[in-house]
């Protein structure tokens, strides 16, 4: 069991490999995709039970450094994580099989490979147990993002991935400085519960190396100003946005800015530094500028694109709150603006690819041709505004809960804030779509089922999950016990360590 | 036997320098074989020398059986011995690298090649271990004679590259002459450890301080720090494709090791040789900026790895400068690391040169496809170079780091971090053409194009060392480097 997490992260790593050495037999690669797909899932699900008993999971390996190891570890948090990504993967090769087919692109291996190590990576991400293997990790993931990102090798295509490699490797090299910072101050710590850092050095020098890591993760997390590059990489393949845009890579950056506030800072040692507010502030905005430059934007997926910039901002603020509820909703945010982004950007894809529209005026009248489509693009609009019913109001409920438990009421208007501009930049594509005036006769013509029947998959699941908020692989139960033992941790760090 | 190691490294290729070209004339296939044995008999012996010295201590030989400090002494301590084992590690690769038909292809030129070629390796094994200044100079001018000579094998470009070539690396071999002459004049011996003993009497001497200033500059010239670097371009890119491999790759980090000898374990630590290594830092922060911003002017692949030859130089010097036990195991790790990441580029350049014919980094266009193996060993070296986990560029850079924030050199940790973003941008250019650019239409898809096995093995296995060894730095770090440091660092 104790190296279930490393088989986690292996397995697709050696698909990509096989992959590779299939290059002239499509099925067959494709055949690799959803084994090592299906059996990272069921290697992730079977860490459930053990985990939610109050158990971790966890191996070291190679020692990297001094004192850090390679060190891969499944606690609840990371579960999460792990969970999400893993679990619509499978569907995402679905949906990937069937979009590249029917849009008959080009360099196929290539991008299903990337795609496997990308999976990797995101294993690596959830289950680190230190920072240096978060990091390694952390840049992996960059590397063979890349590649999806440049995909259509046009003109377009290279500038979005040079403006991409800027953004997250240049942030890398300051997350880089950070943990050269940590090593000196702390060396060889794990994560821990409310973080390990409290009084190992003045409160200034930690700020700084607070700033910089904050730098390093908050641009996978596309905090603004650090966002720039998640609009522009929307050039990619939409099944690429769809998993890694709306779900691996920028949870990545909100997973690891919830470990660096909760894990190795410490909610307590952010306050006593004043950072928890500036981080909250920063969130805040972005959260209302990124709604409202989506209101701007005409092409579909930037406006997707717009919004997850927003709504990755939910779970930052969450983390910078940092009360109970207010953790426990940001965690489960991951998981709830997963399923429903992810949806989202299915539904855009396959519209693309039935119509080769993106632009939202274009769509008059798609809703009735497309109703499965629109339906789950509906659900998952309604979702992410924060309608009862659906997963997004949980996770809203927590954080604005959260918001009033940590005193800060202020914050609990921007969720709501936000929550209208949500209905003012989707309710006009759901009305054009199935109100608006089309330029010819509509007859039902959906989408092929490897395009439809996923996306109608996270749909349904978002509605479950918004329902009961337990339902299949207890998300909630595990976002509320990973966000008391953090507070549980705080308390103790306050009460071990002392101020400085 | 043990006692014997020593010598043997530097003897068993010096005897096969000789002995290759006559047996070239008799058995032209047979002279590849001799020297590939040559170089892996002083390979395995440097790594039992090296073994035998972690386990039971410095390992000392006597030349000629006259005692030191008169007669010439050869040490191996864990710092030349892994110095040794590097050096004969990346010959094994390049000497197959460049195969039995090296150097044109007729078995006369291609003995000539081999008899250099171990001749080279011969040079460079005695400077890391020998025990005695005037015989480093000595060994540095074997090498530096032979490398010359392979260096102008390469066309006409290459001969006046190496023209220039041979003026610079004179005239620094002579600076470190007469340094060695004062230090000589000084202390009345020429043996390291005896002259360390001797020196810490003279610091205050006016003469000691000329004597530290010449044997800096002299060997700064030959380890290519910026501003002296004006040779190495030119006589990289020129040179056939195995020379430069292996030149790149060792040449310039003996250099930098015999800096760091001579300033570690023979001058005192106070002094001119503090002096000498703070304005050392200053000069290789801006080594490291300028030779990556040099090599993203480029448009010749070789120069470009040339220009970040010098900027990497710029790492190792800069460590040795912190002189924290973090630097200055940042500086030895990525003097291996360079050395391994370095010589596999130049390696995978030249063969691409070798079968295409193509240099020009526009030209790349498509060579994913065409040689999909040596394209990928040069992501991967090239990945190190920038620093990216797990590779050993990686590693060594945060030591180098750790090292800089330590010491609080706030200027140096910038010039650390930038230089590694222009890396991104010189290297992943290179990656954008190879990959993304479809060539010129109207050719068709180019055929697969990889290189013969002897060719790509060697690439392969530098292209594995640099993620092994990543992943084991703590193995190489505690096991080799930490006993490398000099006596008052160690553990």
């Amino acid at each position: 069991m104790s190296r279930y997490p490393l088989l986690a992260v292996l397995v697709s790593l050696l698909a990509a490999g096989a992959i590779l050495l299939s290059d002239r037999r499509p099925n067959v690669r494709e055949a690799w995709t959803f084994v090592a797909a299906a059996v990272k899932f069921l290697l992730v699900v079977s860490m459930l039970p053990t985990v939610l008993a109050g158990g971790v999971i966890e191996a070291t390996y190679a020692e990297l450094l001094p004192g850090w190891s390679l060190h891969l570890r499944a606690d609840l948090f990371g579960l999460i994580f792990a969970l999400l990504a893993s679990g619509l993967w499978i569907l995402t090769s679905i949906y990937s099989i069937g979009y590249m087919r029917a849009g008959h692109y080009t360099h196929q291996t290539g991008y299903f490979a990337s795609f496997a190590v990308c999976l990797s990576a995101t294993m690596g991400i959830a289950f680190a147990g230190n920072l240096i293997t978060f990091f390694l990790f952390y840049e992996m993931l960059t590397l063979a993002t890349y590649p999806l990102v440049v995909h259509d090798r046009t003109e377009e295509a290279v500038a979005a991935g040079r403006k991409y490699l800027a953004y997250t490797l240049g942030a890398g090299q300051l997350l880089l400085l950070a943990l050269v910072a940590v090593a000196v101050l702390a060396p060889g710590e794990s994560f821990q519960p409310g973080g390990f850092l409290m009084g190992k050095a003045p409160l200034g020098v930690l700020g700084l190396v607070f700033v910089l890591g904050l730098i390093g993760v908050g641009a996978k997390a596309a905090i603004m100003p650090l966002h720039g590059w998640l609009p522009a990489a929307m050039v990619a393949p939409t099944p690429v946005s769809a998993l890694l845009h709306a779900v691996a890579v920028v949870k990545a950056g909100t997973f690891g800015c919830l470990r660096l506030v909760h894990y190795v800072f410490g909610v307590d040692l952010l306050r006593a530094m004043g950072a928890d507010t500036v981080l909250a502030v920063a969130a805040a905005l972005t959260i209302l500028l990124a709604s409202v430059r989506a209101l701007g934007e005409q092409n579909l997926k930037r406006r997707l694109a717009y919004s997850t910039v927003s709504q990755l901002s939910y779970i930052v603020l969450g983390a910078a709150l940092g009360s109970t509820a207010a953790v426990a909703g940001a965690m489960f945010h991951i998981v709830a603006h997963g399923f429903m982004k992810i949806t989202l950007f299915f539904c855009a894809g396959a519209i693309y690819i039935k119509t080769h529209k993106l632009e939202i005026p274009d769509l008059a009248g798609l809703g009735r041709q497309m109703p499965i489509t629109f339906g789950a693009f509906t659900l998952g609009a309604l979702g992410l505004a924060g309608t009862p019913l659906c997963v997004g109001f949980v996770s809203k409920w927590n954080l604005g809960m959260g918001a009033l438990q940590s005193g800060q009421a202020v914050f609990l208007a921007v969720f709501v804030a936000s929550g209208i501009l949500n209905f003012a930049y989707f309710f006009p594509i759901i009305y054009t779509a199935f109100f608006g005036r089309p330029g010819q006769a509509i007859r039902f013509d959906e989408a092929n089922p490897a395009l439809w029947a996923p996306l109608a998959a996270t749909a349904v699941v978002s509605l479950i999950l918004g329902i009961y908020p337990n339902a299949g692989l207890q998300f909630y139960h595990l976002a509320w016990t990973a966000a008391e033992s953090v507070m549980a941790g705080a308390g103790q760090a306050l009460a071990g360590g002392g101020m400085p | 036997m043990t006692a014997h190691l020593p010598v043997l490294i530097v003897v068993l290729p010096l005897a096969a320098a000789v002995a290759v070209p006559l047996v070239a004339l008799a058995f032209p296939k047979a002279a590849f074989a001799v020297a590939c044995l040559a170089l892996a008999a002083a390979g395995v012996a440097s790594c039992a020398a090296l073994s035998h010295v972690l386990a039971h201590g410095t390992l000392r030989y006597e030349l000629g059986g006259w005692a030191p400090p008169w007669g010439i002494e050869y040490v191996v301590d864990p710092l030349s011995g892994g110095m040794g084992a590097l050096i004969t590690l990346i010959a094994v690769c390049v000497v197959v690298y460049a195969g039995p038909r090296a150097n044109g292809g007729s078995a006369a030129r291609s003995g000539m090649f081999h008899s250099l070629f171990l001749l080279l390796v011969t040079g460079l094994l005695g400077i890391v271990l020998t025990g005695d200044m005037f015989n480093l100079y000595v060994f540095l001018e074997i090498s530096s004679l032979a490398a010359y000579a392979l260096l102008a094998s390469g066309g006409i470009r290459g001969t006046v590259a190496t023209f220039r070539y041979l003026i610079v690396g004179t005239i620094a071999a002579t600076f470190y002459l007469l340094g060695t002459g004062y230090l000589y004049a000084l202390t009345g011996t020429l043996n390291m450890a005896d002259m360390a003993a001797r020196l810490t009497a003279v610091v205050d001497a006016r003469a000691y301080g000329v004597a530290v200033v010449l044997t800096v500059i002299g060997l700064a010239i030959k380890a290519a720090l910026f501003p002296l670097h004006g040779w190495l371009p030119d006589a990289y890119t020129y040179a056939p494709a195995p020379v430069t491999g292996f030149i790149a790759a060792v040449m310039a980090k003996v250099s930098a090791y015999a800096l760091f000898r001579v300033l570690y374990f023979v001058t005192p630590a106070e002094g001119a040789s503090a002096q000498a290594l703070m304005l050392l830092g200053w000069v290789s922060v801006i080594a490291v900026l300028a030779g990556s911003i040099l090599a993203m002017a480029q448009q010749d692949i070789r120069r470009m790895l040339a220009y970040s030859s010098v900027g990497q130089m710029g790492y190792i010097v800069l460590g040795f400068a912190l002189g924290t036990p973090a630097a200055l195991i940042g500086a030895l790790l990525h003097l291996f690391g360079h050395a391994v990441m370095k010589g596999c580029l130049f390696l995978v350049v030249g063969g691409i040169q070798w079968r295409t014919g193509i240099y020009k980094i526009s030209d790349y266009a498509g060579m994913g496809r065409r040689m999909p193996l040596t394209m990928a060993a040069f992501v991967v070296a090239a990945l190190a170079m920038i620093g990216l986990p797990p590779t050993l560029g990686f590693f060594s850079k945060w030591y180098l780091l750790s090292g800089a924030v330590e010491a609080r050199a706030w200027l140096f940790v910038a010039a650390l971090v930038l230089s590694s973003l222009l890396g991104i941008v010189y290297f992943f250019r290179v990656f954008e053409f190879a990959y993304l650019k479809t060539p010129e239409a109207g050719q068709g898809t180019p055929p697969r194009q990889e290189l013969p096995l002897h060719m790509l093995a060697p690439i392969l296995v530098l292209t594995a060392a640099v993620l092994v060894f990543g992943l084991l730095n703590q193995q190489v770090v505690g096991g080799i480097i930490r006993h490398a440091l000099p006596g008052a660092l160690a553990p």
